[in-house]
């Protein structure tokens, strides 16, 4: 009887895990949707301080996760501020200043502009299948919709979110939600996506939350203004001369 | 009978310079313990005062619950009203306002790129308005190493050390990059006017200090600062006056719903400064507390010694029918002698090594090389006062109770007895 109800168990397990899709299968699809060779974004930044709210426009050019160009465009004390990020090296120049100034590689896990997103979180488009091993673990609801709650771990030592826990959408394969956590299990961030439109067969958020746990505040939003996926860059944007221009 | 008793004392040396030289030593230690003491805990706290906590300061009631962090975004506002308020009210202390922060300071090279950077720790102070107490609270004047003081708006004075390693000097431009009170990222060329090295190795490892105005502007804090500070103008903290101050600011003009009221703190509430000061004024209690039991013992043990030495000679004068309390009493009047002489000795060798280390001081600068304290690094005793006689009073007390016990033998000497033992 004891062996009759393991062999039942086993088979229940292991067709209740054939439902479900391979992690890599669903990183693979999220980063058909979210991720491209190049990419232009314009968008604010909306910082709810404890204080202040305060909005942040920029541009960013960023080629995968290397290379990014960032052109701040409002409020004016901002305006004409660039910062260019090419692998570990960030350059940051300030327009009343007249300076390149290199930042070391640790600031860019610093917050930007006092917002919950960080420099890497800003200026990066990473290939998350390229980066993490995935597990889906289970299926939640989420505002209606059906989602794989997906765990992912990264496959190498020197990434921002060692540990990331992420609800996709089911049928588009977009996160909706995701929690973001240290090498040390510490929670570190939480990120809502909303308002997915669909444009060149991806779907893609034009709304986005951020909440640094370990900031107070009451979180940042990003809004999407407009998005351009794999359009060829110049070259010139990725060098430090196009920080005077 | 006193100058008998001198006489007896001066020329039986061993009753008079062992004894004596016990209770100099003794008082001389006790001496230098307490001007050492009153030494560096004066300068903690008046480095402390100066330079952080003020005789009393005020911030916003966030910005104090995170003052470590130093949170300019939840900074006080409306300062220069606050400021006139305080002024006119309190017209008796010096009232200033500060913003601290940190930042990188960047020096270019010829290509306006980045030479070489470090971490500051920035100061802002009214440093150009010719009314400003703060050159001569923060002793700036008299740290000057190279260059001037700033004259105008753009020019910063930095530590020397942070100079040097560096590699800038006077008329070279830096860049300060730190994050404004919106948390946006503040950029600003500046001149070195001038260094400085305050003899605190927490304020000279990477200051910049930077006048107000020009931090104002970079910070995106106008109105604004994270610190007012009061100063006695007698330039000595007065702690019931400072806690009367503080309680009345803090009833009168706070509004409690309000995250970012101002809030008033005494030098003694902050940063632990009461319970050290407090602390080291009782292990002051505590170390001429061991001095003079330590003291009463080997004194008397002394005196025991002594006893014995002079047990013939006690009992002859008691067989010859001195009175024993007027043995006793003589025995009390040398130890007074000796006391007074011990006493007077070992205070002026103490006020005399206290003198020297109160005018050379002595440089821990090595062991407090990564303290974040504000303490100097060359330490000074002080004389004060009580040295006179934080150290005569116990030696002199020692010195008579120790007699005052051992001669107690003297009352348990029979007088039946005593021919037998001088027979023998």
């Amino acid at each position: 009887m004891r062996t009759i109800v393991f062999i039942i168990s086993v088979l229940l397990s292991v067709t209740g895990h054939a439902q479900f899709p391979s992690g890599h299968e669903v990183l693979t699809k999220i980063d058909e949707n979210m991720a491209s060779d190049t990419r232009i974004i314009t968008s604010k930044m909306i910082i709810h301080g404890r204080r202040h709210t305060r909005t942040v426009k920029s541009r960013t050019w960023a080629k995968g996760d290397q290379k990014a160009y960032t052109e701040y465009l409002a409020p004016q004390r901002e305006k004409g501020t660039k910062m260019l990020k090419l692998e570990e090296r960030l350059w940051m120049y300030s327009p009343t200043t007249d300076r390149i100034i290199q930042i070391s590689g640790h600031m860019l896990r610093q917050s930007v502009m006092g917002s919950d997103l960080s420099y890497e979180d800003m200026m990066e488009d990473p290939h998350l299948s390229e980066i993490y091993d995935a597990n889906v673990t289970k299926e939640e609801m989420i505002d209606d919709r059906p989602c794989w709650v997906v765990r992912l771990k990264a496959k190498k030592a020197n990434v921002a979110y060692h540990t990331r826990l992420m609800w996709v959408d089911q049928e588009r394969y977009v996160p909706v939600k995701e929690e973001l956590y240290a090498k040390s299990g510490k929670l570190l961030k939480k990120t809502e996506l909303m308002d997915f439109k669909q444009s060149d067969n991806r779907w893609f958020p034009w709304r986005m939350t951020f909440k640094d746990v370990l900031k107070t505040g009451k979180g940042t939003e990003l809004v999407v203004e407009s998005v351009e996926f794999n359009l060829p860059l110049p070259k010139h944007l990725f060098t430090k001369a196009v920080l005077r221009r | 009978m006193i100058r008998f008793l001198l006489k007896g004392l001066v020329r039986d040396r061993s009753r008079s310079l062992f004894p004596i030289l016990i209770v100099s030593l003794g008082v001389m230690l006790t001496v230098f313990l307490q001007t050492w003491l009153a030494g560096a805990m004066g300068d903690i706290a008046r480095s402390n005062a100066n330079f952080s906590t003020g005789h009393v300061k005020i911030m916003s009631h966030a910005y104090a619950q995170n003052k470590s962090q130093i949170p300019n975004d939840l900074a006080l506002l409306g300062v220069e009203s606050l400021l006139d308020r305080l002024r006119t009210q309190h017209p008796d202390m010096a009232w200033v306002a500060r913003i601290r922060f940190g930042g990188l300071l960047d020096v270019p090279d010829e290509q306006g790129e980045t030479r070489t950077q470090g971490p500051a720790g920035g100061l802002a102070v009214d440093l150009l308005s010719s009314q400003s107490p703060e050159i001569e609270t923060l002793n700036i004047q008299k740290s000057m190493v190279r260059g001037r003081l700033p004259a105008r708006s753009g020019e910063i004075l930095i530590s020397d050390d942070f100079a040097v390693k560096l590699k800038v000097n006077p008329g070279d431009t830096v860049t300060l990059l730190s994050s404004t009170m919106q948390g946006s990222m503040g950029m600003q060329n500046f001149t070195i006017a001038g260094t400085v090295r305050f003899g605190i190795n927490a304020m000279d490892r990477g200051a910049v200090l930077i006048d107000m105005t020009d931090i104002r502007d970079v910070l995106d804090m106008d109105d604004a600062a994270g610190e007012l500070l009061g100063f006695f103008r007698d330039g000595i903290y007065h702690n019931d006056k400072a806690q009367q101050l503080t309680q009345e600011f803090n009833t009168q003009l706070t509004d409690p719903e309000d995250l970012y009221r101002p809030v008033m703190c005494t030098l003694h509430d902050q940063d632990g400064l009461g319970e050290y000061l407090g602390m080291a004024s009782y292990f002051s209690f505590i170390a001429s507390s061991i001095f003079v039991v330590a003291m009463s013992i080997v004194l008397w043990n002394v005196g025991l010694i002594g006893g014995l030495r002079r047990y013939g000679e006690m009992g002859l004068r008691l067989a010859i029918g001195e009175d024993k309390r007027h043995v006793y009493g003589s025995v009390i009047l040398e130890s007074v002698m000796i006391g007074f002489a011990g006493s007077a000795v070992g205070t002026a060798l103490g006020l005399a090594v206290a003198w020297y280390l109160q005018v050379h001081g002595f440089d821990i600068g090595d062991m407090v090389k990564n303290s974040s304290m504000m303490m100097s690094n060359i330490m000074r005793a002080r004389i004060t006062p009580v040295s006179c006689y934080i150290g005569f009073i116990p030696g002199m007390l020692s010195t008579v109770l120790g007699a005052a016990l051992s001669g107690m033998g003297i009352y348990k000497r029979e007088t039946a007895q005593l021919f037998k033992e001088l027979e023998t």
